[in-house]
């Protein structure tokens, strides 16, 4: 590889700014006069001296600052429009819902992928460019960076010294020096600065520690996004499922072995003073399932309990690595009463209980009176002529029954449609069915979670708060002295807070006796 | 409890206001008796010891009104008023690491405006849903707002910037780009100012009118210019008559108070306009020019650290409390820790947004200018979550 000779005779590898050894600043048009350029100590990286085979550009492309950036600010654009309506996994029928309820705004938000924009793959994509970018543009960096700062060397050019941000000279003789340096020295030392001295210059350092901040950051974000990425990868470590259950049914969960019995759905409400004055709205305290969990035992078939207790909105049950949590409640009617009259006699002849989720075949009443059910739709609907039911769930529950008594010829046909009179139809029958009462039960809607990547989600997001407050709430200071010929040159560098590095050597100097001003002359 | 929660609430907006004349007092008043260098001392003296007794109030407010019902930061007014209070807090803070006088000129009034606004909401203690009963509610609302204060106060000094920086050459993009964030910061105290007014004419008309079939009312606070689709009068409160619209709204605007919240902006914009005509015919200068003098005096260079540095103690503080911890508690309570609800994704552009700009300036040298303008940016990304996706964008977070 070809080298840059530096005149203090040390080699430089291609693309280096500032001499590895001795900080002078090698091959810069016309720029002699602005402040040094001080990233990365102006070491080359990968980046800049490996440039020819594939994996190169490829390197090349992700280790800019300005890819990642500008990868960043086509993510935060593309996240703006997905807020506007709700996305799909809020509604019930994507392809109609958005049509129906924004018009062609919606029509077209939905055919543009905006309506599930953030699992569209380019979303997916820019993600994962960000992750692969923040993996090259680290090693390109830190590499480089740490092995400068760890080799760094206490005599510096005077050209370096002299062109840092902050620096400063003074006409001293030979005899003031040693003096002076030992001063400064003691009061930099003071001020928790790691201070070197070789010959006449002396390097301080502080805080060299809050570099490695960003760094840091980094690694926790790229543990973020692969404990993101495990979760789809990994079979079984991922389960986002939903199931209701009635107060007192054992349902199994879907997605796992575990059976869970909804023993009690509470809601409770706010006391009228507990809320403000004035006010007549109602609103729910707390949402409660008080739940059993079993799990099968593969020998015998039968349930064995494993945990109980009680779900509440911010108190999921945990087992193992099953969470569930309260998500929905809903009250339900699950029995319906219905009342026998014979017209003709003016007589109720009996009653009996229909279970809609289980409903019997055949009711036997007093007086040999039989019904049969002939038909039944729990969600009713018509569909055309045709009679048919939505779902199996008891919404809008629907009979034929057939009535059979010692009474009749031959067995009556009745229908019984939940919220719809039928009287006209049953005009000709002897007996009339009347629904008597409801017996309603509360459901809750339960989520079932495992998310077994949460812990490296999380530690990476921890590890990242880490790596900000390192880098943001500390600061790498440096300051350069070297007396030559007559004159003490001072410079210092710091990643932030100029501010108060010019006021800490301001208050140095000035305690060592030689007060120099650092602060930029207000215009 | 209850007294004490009402007299702090009063003496806090009054100091903070207090604080705000006496910081721009310090900076403008040309102190004939004493020198202009003792007289900006001396009121910039007043400015911060009478932010720190409004923040004191501030604190006895907070722990009033958490022993009265528990929680401090659950509805619109609770939120913006700790807002409030976190820019008064991170104001302070860099007050007494920079001594920047000026910087009290501008970041104590943004405290009275945002404290202004959050008191238009309804101020009653309210008891809380399922879903916010958590003590990460407090965790994670505090920290959120105290990053958002911070970086508050980096908008601050951005906006200082940029008017220090046109003060000296007027004919420019920038300049004429300054003068409109001017007038859309007017627009908000412009709203401030419209509902203030009405509010104290207990101005009210109910509007009845067909969604989807179904009959809804809708309450204005403010006179109707623009009123819902098909609206028909159903009762009026008002003391000067006006009940009619202007124009309905299109049929299109049939969300929650869709037409209601529309007027208001429209108030907004009018009431804006207005002072800003007001301000231009009395002073005959524009609002940035008013503003120079108070800024002249100021180190270019030194501001544009002010915005760094706050932008760098606020984003981590930021992440931490409305990423992190928040997603520790969506975890806890929707069973996942994140779901792409619009408050959690604007939180998410908030982030990208001053990585980006963090970036920007770290290692491509955006320093100065452009830095300034990103912190103004931000700012509006930080209000655009607490306004817009409140009120326009529905959603879990919609508490208000």
């Amino acid at each position: 590889m070809e080298n840059t000779k530096c005149e203090c005779g040390h080699n430089n590898p291609v693309g280096t700014a500032l001499c590895e050894y001795c900080g002078k600043p090698l091959d810069e048009g016309g720029q002699k006069n602005r402040p040094l350029e001080m990233r990365y100590e102006g070491k080359a990286r990968r980046s800049q001296t490996r440039t020819t085979s594939l994996v190169d550009r490829v390197w090349r492309f992700f280790s800019s600052v300005k890819v990642a950036v500008w990868l960043i600010v086509i993510t935060l654009l593309l996240a703006v429009p997905g807020t506007f309506l709700p996305q799909e996994n809020m509604v019930a029928r994507p392809e109609v819902f958005y049509a129906q309820e924004y018009g062609a705004f919606g029509d077209l938000y939905y055919r543009l992928g905006l309506s599930n924009v953030y699992e569209s793959p380019l979303f997916i994509a820019l993600l994962s460019m960000i992750g692969i970018s923040l993996v090259v543009c680290s090693l390109d960096r830190v590499i480089p960076l740490y092995k400068a700062l760890k080799n760094q060397q206490t005599t510096k050019n005077i050209q370096f010294i002299q062109r840092q941000r902050v620096s400063c000279s003074q006409p001293m003789t030979e005899a003031e020096k040693s003096v002076m340096l030992d001063r400064l020295a003691e009061k930099l030392s003071r001020k928790r600065y790691r201070v070197s001295r070789e010959g006449d210059s002396i390097l301080a350092e502080k805080g060299r520690f809050s570099r490695w901040g960003p760094y840091i950051n980094h690694i926790g974000l790229i543990l973020f996004l692969l404990g993101v990425l495990l979760r789809f990868l990994v079979p079984g470590w991922y389960l986002d499922e939903t199931v209701s259950i009635r107060e007192g049914e054992v349902k199994k969960l879907p997605g796992v072995d575990y059976y869970l019995k909804n023993e009690q759905a509470k809601v409770e409400f706010y006391d009228q003073d507990e809320m403000p004055e004035g006010s007549e709205q109602s609103m729910v305290k707390e949402w409660k399932t008080e739940a059993v969990l079993y799990e099968k035992d593969p020998q015998t078939d039968k349930l064995q309990k494993v945990n109980e207790g009680s779900i509440v909105v911010n108190h999921p049950m945990k087992y193992g690595d099953l969470l569930l949590y309260q998500a929905d409640f809903n009250t339900v009617t699950d029995a319906i009463v219905l009342d026998v009259k014979d017209k003709k006699t003016k007589e109720t002849v009996g009653n009996f209980k229909v279970d809609l989720n289980n409903p019997q075949e055949k009711y036997r009443l007093d007086n040999g009176v039989e019904i049969n059910i002939l038909n039944y739709f729990p969600d009713f609907v018509m569909e055309g002529n045709q009679p048919t039911t939505k779902s199996e769930n008891p919404n809008r529950p629907a009979f034929v029954f057939a009535v059979d008594s010692p009474k009749l010829d031959k067995p009556e046909r009745s229908w019984l449609i939940s919220g719809t009179d039928l009287d006209g139809i049953h005009q000709n029958n002897r007996y009339e069915i009347d629904l008597k009462n409801l017996e309603t039960v509360h459901v809750s809607g339960l989520m079932v979670r495992i998310d077994k990547s949460l812990p490296i989600i999380f530690i990476g997001a921890g590890i990242s708060v880490i790596g900000l407050a390192m880098g943001f709430f500390w600061y790498h200071r440096r300051v350069w002295l070297r007396w030559k010929e007559g004159t003490l040159y001072l410079g210092a560098h710091t990643n932030k807070n100029w501010f108060g590095l010019r006021r800490e050597l301001e208050q140095v100097t000035e305690e060592a006796d030689m007060p120099l001003q650092f602060t930029p002359q207000q215009k | 409890m209850e007294q004490l929660m009402q007299v702090s609430l009063g003496a806090m907006f009054f100091l903070y206001l207090l604080s705000a004349i006496a910081f721009v007092m310090a900076v403008t008043g040309k102190g004939s008796r004493v020198g202009k260098e003792v007289h900006t001392r001396r009121w910039g003296r007043r400015g911060i010891i009478l932010a720190l007794i409004g923040i004191i109030s501030n604190i006895i407010f907070i722990a009033s009104r958490l022993m009265i019902g528990g929680h401090f930061t659950s509805n619109m007014f609770e939120f913006t008023s700790f807002l409030a209070f976190a820019i008064a807090v991170a104001f302070v803070v860099i007050f007494f690491i920079y001594r920047a006088i000026s910087m009290g000129a501008f970041a104590m009034p943004l405290v009275v405006i945002l404290l202004a606004y959050a008191i238009n909401f309804p101020t009653e203690v309210e008891p809380l849903i399922p879903a916010l009963q958590s003590y990460w509610l407090h965790i994670h609302v505090t920290t959120a707002a105290l990053g958002e204060g911070a970086l508050s106060v980096g908008f601050v000094a951005g906006l200082v910037y940029l008017i220090r920086w046109v003060g000296e050459d007027h004919s420019t993009r920038t300049a004429a780009w300054l003068e409109v964030v001017m007038a859309v910061i007017l627009m908000f105290v412009g709203f401030v100012a419209a509902s203030f007014t009405f509010g104290a004419l207990d101005y009210q008309v109910t509007y009845k009118h067909v969604v989807d079939g179904q009959l809804m009312a809708q309450e204005y606070d403010m006179p109707p210019i623009a009123g819902p689709f098909d609206g028909e009068l159903l009762e009026s409160q008002t003391p000067f008559g006006w009940t009619q619209p202007f124009f309905e709204v299109p049929e299109w605007m049939k969300g929650e108070n869709a037409a209601s919240k529309f007027n208001s902006v429209l108030w907004s914009i009018i009431a804006g306009l207005i002072l800003y005509g007001l301000l231009r015919l009395l002073f005959r200068k524009r609002v940035y020019e008013m503003l120079y003098p108070v800024v002249r005096k100021m180190n270019l260079e030194n501001v544009d650290e002010v915005s760094y540095r706050a932008i760098a103690i606020g984003y981590p503080i930021f992440t931490l409390g409305a990423l992190v911890f928040a997603m520790i508690w969506a975890h806890e309570a929707w069973g996942r820790f994140w779901g792409w609800d619009p408050k959690e994704t604007w939180a998410l552009i908030t982030w990208l947004y001053y990585s980006a700009y963090l970036h920007f300036r770290l290692s491509r040298g955006w320093h100065g200018l452009k830095s300034a303008w990103m912190a103004v940016g931000g700012f509006l990304i930080i209000m655009i979550n607490l306004i817009v996706v409140n009120f326009v964008f529905a959603g879990l977070h919609s508490y208000a």
